[in-house]
């Protein structure tokens, strides 16, 4: 019992060092202090600076916008090239595998970077046209898609699929009515991996966005070199409604899981 | 000729999309590392940095940083993954996830989050530059390091501990001749989860007012000064060092976690 109580005294202070700070800034923020560890009286400008200055929109819903685009590109791209790698022959699914991981272990600086040699100072592309941002960032995402997807696969039964052919189906008509609702667990948690992804990324939109654009990452640097106090308080507020967020979606996704495991109990 | 649709098709837009966003910008990194402004080809871009005391510097400075920043986050994650994975609790999955979600606030934020804590424990941050980087390094990257040792050790055959003990072997000799070793594969991916990372996010010493520079931020400003050559050079260098790394520490089922694993 001695050992136990150790072991999660252990994660009781780790999980506080982790969220003290997210915490704290969530007090704040609701302050109209200007620092933190100064005293302030209770006030919302913080969000009403977040949602009433156009700089600060614009930033947050182009960064929705961005990661959902990119989010639905790299899901379609990565789980074609899972379903289409996983019945190729050894050698093509081989090749596909090994540059697939190029991004997955790839420094994000240096895909980016070679993004954006490419289609701009090669090929001379402008960055104003959002392009290079979408592809780069889908060169980050889409792997990680195929690699949700592709374990589905494997655990699919093969023979459903013949036995839809045997009755008739035709091979696309197969596909979308066997394959992608099996695998459908794989393609939604690669979505969101692309969308958490792009949301997080800082290093390939800095080198391949327009000069005008900024997602949250960028944006966040930028202000932290010296801006204006409303500003920076005010990313206190999107930081508090972020968290909070995660925080709902984790909290569904738990009740979801334990009723799935008391509907798998009680069959 | 009709066309006759085949499930493997399916995989040539994507490989064409890989060969065109993931090996051709690779492959142009190498023609441009060789390659000086006047398009002739050259070792300048090589000798520049290997003959400059300053980015040789950097080179060292970004290892040991992300040395550091590896044992630190080894030391505090192995406990943490452990207590996880050991303290028989029944909402285990809840604790994991507060582990995990970290990993989905955007790490910008987070990071803005622990500097004006820094700055009310400090005072100024100007004044402890390598601290704060690991600091800040450890806070970004730390779920990385947790989860595939608890992957790992949450795995284990809990009946090997037990026979051990039955056998007589105490404590320290259970954890060192079995659950040690045991969990090294985690170790070894959580590892390169954070040591390449810590040598190029240079996001984290810009926020936290470190102006040395690290192996990313070489990169960041020869794209500022529009050297492609230079900048394409470094980029050659990290990914040969990714890929002796990656080579290291292969040969284990990567657990692999970036993007935040959805289990």
């Amino acid at each position: 019992m001695k050992k136990k109580s150790f072991l999660l005294f252990i994660l009781v202070i780790a999980l506080l060092l982790i969220y003290s700070p997210i915490l704290i800034l969530a007090v704040y923020s609701f302050t109209d202090a200007t620092s933190i560890g100064f005293s302030g009286g209770f006030s919302l400008q913080n969000y009403v600076t977040l949602f009433t200055t156009p700089e600060l929109s614009d930033m947050i819903w182009g960064t929705v916008a961005l990661a959902f685009a990119v989010a639905v590109i790299s899901t379609v791209l990565g789980t074609c090239g899972a379903i289409g790698a996983f019945y190729s022959k050894k050698r093509p699914q081989a090749l596909i595998a090994v540059v697939n991981q190029i991004p997955v272990i790839n420094a994000d600086v240096v895909t980016g970077f070679s993004v954006c040699i490419l289609l701009v100072a090669v090929f001379g592309m402008s960055k104003d046209t959002f392009f290079p941002l979408i592809a780069g960032q889908a060169a980050l995402c889409a792997p990680f898609v195929y690699l949700s997807v592709l374990p589905k696969l494997s655990q699919m039964d093969p023979s459903i699929y013949e036995a839809a052919l045997d009755l008739g189906a035709s091979p696309a008509y197969a596909l979308r009515k066997v394959v992608i609702p099996q695998i459908m667990p794989g393609i939604i948690s690669g979505f969101a991996m692309a969308i958490t992804l792009s949301l997080d990324d800082y290093f390939v939109a800095t080198y391949t966005k327009p000069a005008t654009f900024d997602t949250v990452s960028t944006y966040v640097v930028n202000a932290t070199r010296g801006s204006q106090t409303s500003i920076k308080t005010a990313l206190w507020a999107l930081s508090t409604i972020i968290f909070l967020i995660v925080l709902l979606i984790a909290l569904l996704g738990n009740v979801k899981k334990k009723e799935g495991r008391k509907a798998g109990a009680e069959q | 000729m009709k066309y006759r649709f085949s499930r493997k098709h399916l995989a040539i837009p994507y490989a064409l999309f890989l060969l065109v966003f993931v090996v051709l910008p690779l492959i142009v990194i190498v023609y441009y590392a060789f390659t000086g402004n006047d398009g002739k080809p050259t070792a300048d871009n090589l000798l520049n940095f290997f003959g400059d005391p300053n980015t040789l510097g950097t080179l060292l400075y970004s290892f040991i940083l992300a040395l550091v920043t590896t044992c630190v986050c080894l030391l505090i994650a192995y406990p943490v993954a452990y207590a996880l994975a050991f303290s028989g609790l029944k909402s285990k999955s809840v604790l994991v996830m507060l582990f995990i979600m970290p990993m989905w606030i955007n790490f910008t934020l987070r990071l803005t989050a622990l500097k004006e804590i820094l700055t009310l424990i400090e005072g100024n941050l100007a004044f402890h530059p390598f601290l704060n980087s690991v600091v800040g390094m450890t806070y970004d990257f730390l779920p990385f390091m947790i989860l595939p040792i608890y992957n790992q050790l949450d795995r284990l055959d809990k009946s090997l501990i037990e026979a051990a003990t039955d056998l007589g072997a105490d404590k320290v000799k259970c954890f060192t001749r079995i659950t040690l070793p045991l969990s090294m594969p985690g170790v070894i991916s959580g590892v390169a989860m954070v040591f390449l990372p810590a040598m190029t996010n240079y996001v984290v010493l810009d926020m936290l007012y470190n102006s040395t520079y690290i192996m990313g931020s070489l990169i960041g400003s020869y794209f500022s000064a529009y050297d492609w050559h230079g900048g394409s050079m470094i980029s050659l260098i990290l990914l040969a060092l990714i890929c002796i790394f990656t080579l290291l520490t292969r040969d284990n089922e990567s657990s692999d976690v970036r993007g935040g694993s959805l289990i």
